[in-house]
């Protein structure tokens, strides 16, 4: 544990951004958890003396068209968007991971049947396919969880399975098959396990680009309904008065999901110099 | 040649099939039972039985399969609930709106990418090299949405350098002559000018929005191929041997270094399609995006369907073409 540390403090030294995205990371998890006992005003609360007014002392982020505070709702979304992103991501890294070590460790038809799996969902462009398996499933929060999930099983599946091949022969994986372990009990105590570091990164780089997706799809009217804060959904409210000038209700929830995203971005390049020095770019 | 590109289009063969089965399956997972669904909300149990026979839902799941797959031979993706069009009609008149703005996009993306990736490997360490890290981290984090509505505001309400933000040509002006549907290239074969300019100025906010957000992974493939060639071997004994520094880096190391980028096409693609369908919303541009949002937002599920396969469709074509591309490009693969 200490020589990783002191890997994490060189790495931290080397390139100062990854402790900024770490920052970013501990502000976010604050307002995620505490948004609702911060936030200044009721998140749902309209105030028809106070609509569409622009950013000032009492209101830092403006009003919008209901009169409700912006500060307040792009605070309290920050929940919401990052609960959709970390259940998409776990969701997809289960799928992803235990059938990409299954195929790898063990080759033959589990191979092909998760390789076919993965072929036929990257066939698709990405953010289509999530469209479609929305609208088919229906307009639900936990369908865009469900939606990311498939479309990022892909990555991890291929990951996962290129990890486990390579170990499959290792030592420790025979002399753990030799002293009487299941195949199962190899599988998850052992191969598993191993892969984690490498399937951590893979989590962190998924992160960002999960909250773009669930952002998109709530932004084209998929998945979380008005009056509920949610960034991607407050910007395309925010879309309505921006050809009149009211540019404060699109673009702070905006500037919230883009720094969101760029610090989880951050975060898995810093994540991947910490683990695996060799990929470093 | 010609085996090169049966083999290509072999391999295609297992995606459509995948393609045709999810798309399939997306249709039957329809939320609520679809026939109560086309039959209308006033309709009595027996009008929804008709429509649940007439559909063929009273029919097994592989009995459905082959009508399905039979309608898709004949062209057929069923009938909008909101306009009644047939759904191929209405996808073909949209489509080249958005194809057009997709390969300007494309184009544009290129265009910036690939010389600031080759930069910034030449000059490694410098101020383009930073600029391209930072470029490159930005770019994806960017959602499209966003930028699009951002650039909205600054060049059309702050400055009124750009039109408004509404379709692909002011009111005021007719649209070209229809020839192969691309306003910019209609109106350049009709010589209409004054057409040429209004289309181009309506297509550079949307297409200038997707380009920043699918440069990203080309910049960083270019810089980071081009990094792994210059270091290599061959090009240290074509500087030894006093080659000029242009010759080094263009004939020597990019036409290696090319190979790579032609693989992340494929990402860029899937970016770009995705991108394609929020950029339309911001940006009112009548393509087959939009047509699907509408479609979503009025509970129209046959265009989405519609829309879900041809985008697939399209994008198993369009990576068929870059394998080939590949094959031309690279001898080696020809040979294997």
């Amino acid at each position: 544990m200490l020589p990783l540390l002191r890997h994490a403090r060189y790495v931290l030294s080397e390139n100062p951004v990854t402790g900024l995205a770490f920052g970013l990371f501990a502000m976010f998890l604050l307002a995620a958890i505490l948004g609702p006992v911060l936030a200044p005003y009721s998140p749902l609360q309209s105030n028809a003396a106070m609509t569409l007014k622009p950013p000032s002392a009492e209101h830092w982020f403006g009003t919008d068209q209901l009169g409700r505070d912006i500060f307040s709702r792009v605070l309290v979304a920050t929940r919401l968007d990052l609960t959709i992103a970390f259940a998409s991501v776990i969701l997809a890294f289960m799928l992803g991971a235990l059938s990409g070590v299954a195929a790898g460790y063990f080759g033959g038809w589990t191979d092909r049947v998760v390789g076919r799996l993965a072929d036929t969902i990257m066939a698709f462009p990405l953010f289509v396919l999530a469209m479609g398996i929305v609208a088919a499933l229906g307009n639900e929060v936990i369908n865009i969880v469900i939606a990311t999930a498939i479309i990022n099983f892909p990555l991890y599946a291929r990951v996962a399975r290129a990890e486990a091949n390579v170990r499959r022969e290792a030592g420790f994986i025979e002399a753990a098959r030799l002293s009487g372990n299941g195949e199962a009990r190899v599988l998850l105590g052992h191969v598993l396990p191993n892969i984690m570091p490498i399937m951590m990164v893979q989590m962190s780089l998924t992160m960002g680009y999960a909250i773009l997706n669930a952002a998109g799809l709530s932004f084209i009217g998929l998945g979380v309904r008005p009056p509920d804060a949610e960034w991607g959904i407050m910007v395309a409210e925010g879309a309505n008065f921006i050809q009149s000038g009211e540019w404060w209700i699109a673009l702070f929830p905006g500037a919230a999901l883009m720094l969101a995203v760029f610090c989880f971005n951050l975060l898995g390049d810093g994540l991947r110099d910490i683990i695996d020095p060799r990929m470093r770019t | 040649m010609l085996k090169l590109l049966l083999s290509r289009l072999a391999t295609a063969i297992p995606s459509i099939i995948g393609v045709i089965v999810v798309t399939f399956m997306l249709t039957r997972m329809l939320p609520g039972d679809p026939a109560a669904y086309f039959a209308g909300l006033a309709a009595s149990p027996q009008a929804i039985a008709e429509v649940r026979t007439k559909l063929g839902l009273d029919k097994t799941l592989p009995e459905q399969f082959v009508a399905y797959i039979g309608e898709l031979v004949h062209g057929n993706l069923g009938n909008s609930l909101s306009t009644g069009q047939p759904v191929v009609s209405e996808i073909a008149t949209r489509l080249p709106a958005s194809a057009e703005l997709t390969l300007f996009a494309l184009i544009l993306a290129v265009g910036i990418a690939i010389p600031l990736g080759v930069l910034a490997a030449v000059k490694q360490g410098t101020w383009i090299d930073h600029l391209c890290r930072m470029i490159t981290t930005a770019g994806v984090s960017l959602p499209v949405f966003f930028t699009g509505l951002l650039f909205a505001y600054v060049f059309y309400y702050l400055l009124q350098w750009a039109p408004a933000p509404t379709g692909r040509l002011d009111v005021f002006l007719s649209p070209p002559t229809d020839i192969t549907g691309f306003y910019l290239i209609d109106s350049l074969l009709t010589g209409n000018l004054e057409t040429f300019w209004g289309a181009l100025r309506q297509l550079a906010l949307p297409g200038i929005s997707m380009a920043i957000f699918s440069l990203a992974p080309l910049a960083r493939m270019t810089r980071g191929s081009m990094l792994a060639v210059l270091g290599s071997d061959f090009i240290r004994t074509a500087r030894a041997s006093g080659l000029a520094p242009r010759t080094v880096i263009f004939s020597y190391a990019f036409r290696n270094a090319v190979l790579p980028v032609i693989t992340t096409l494929g990402m860029v693609f899937s970016f770009l399609l995705g991108a394609n369908v929020l950029v339309e919303t911001v940006f009112a541009w009548p393509g087959i995006g939009l047509y699907a949002v509408n479609a979503l937002i009025t509970s129209d599920y046959a265009p989405v369907q519609g829309f879900v396969l041809t985008m697939a469709v399209l994008y198993v074509a369009l990576n068929l073409l870059i394998d080939f591309l590949y094959g031309l490009v690279d001898p080696r693969v020809r040979l294997g």
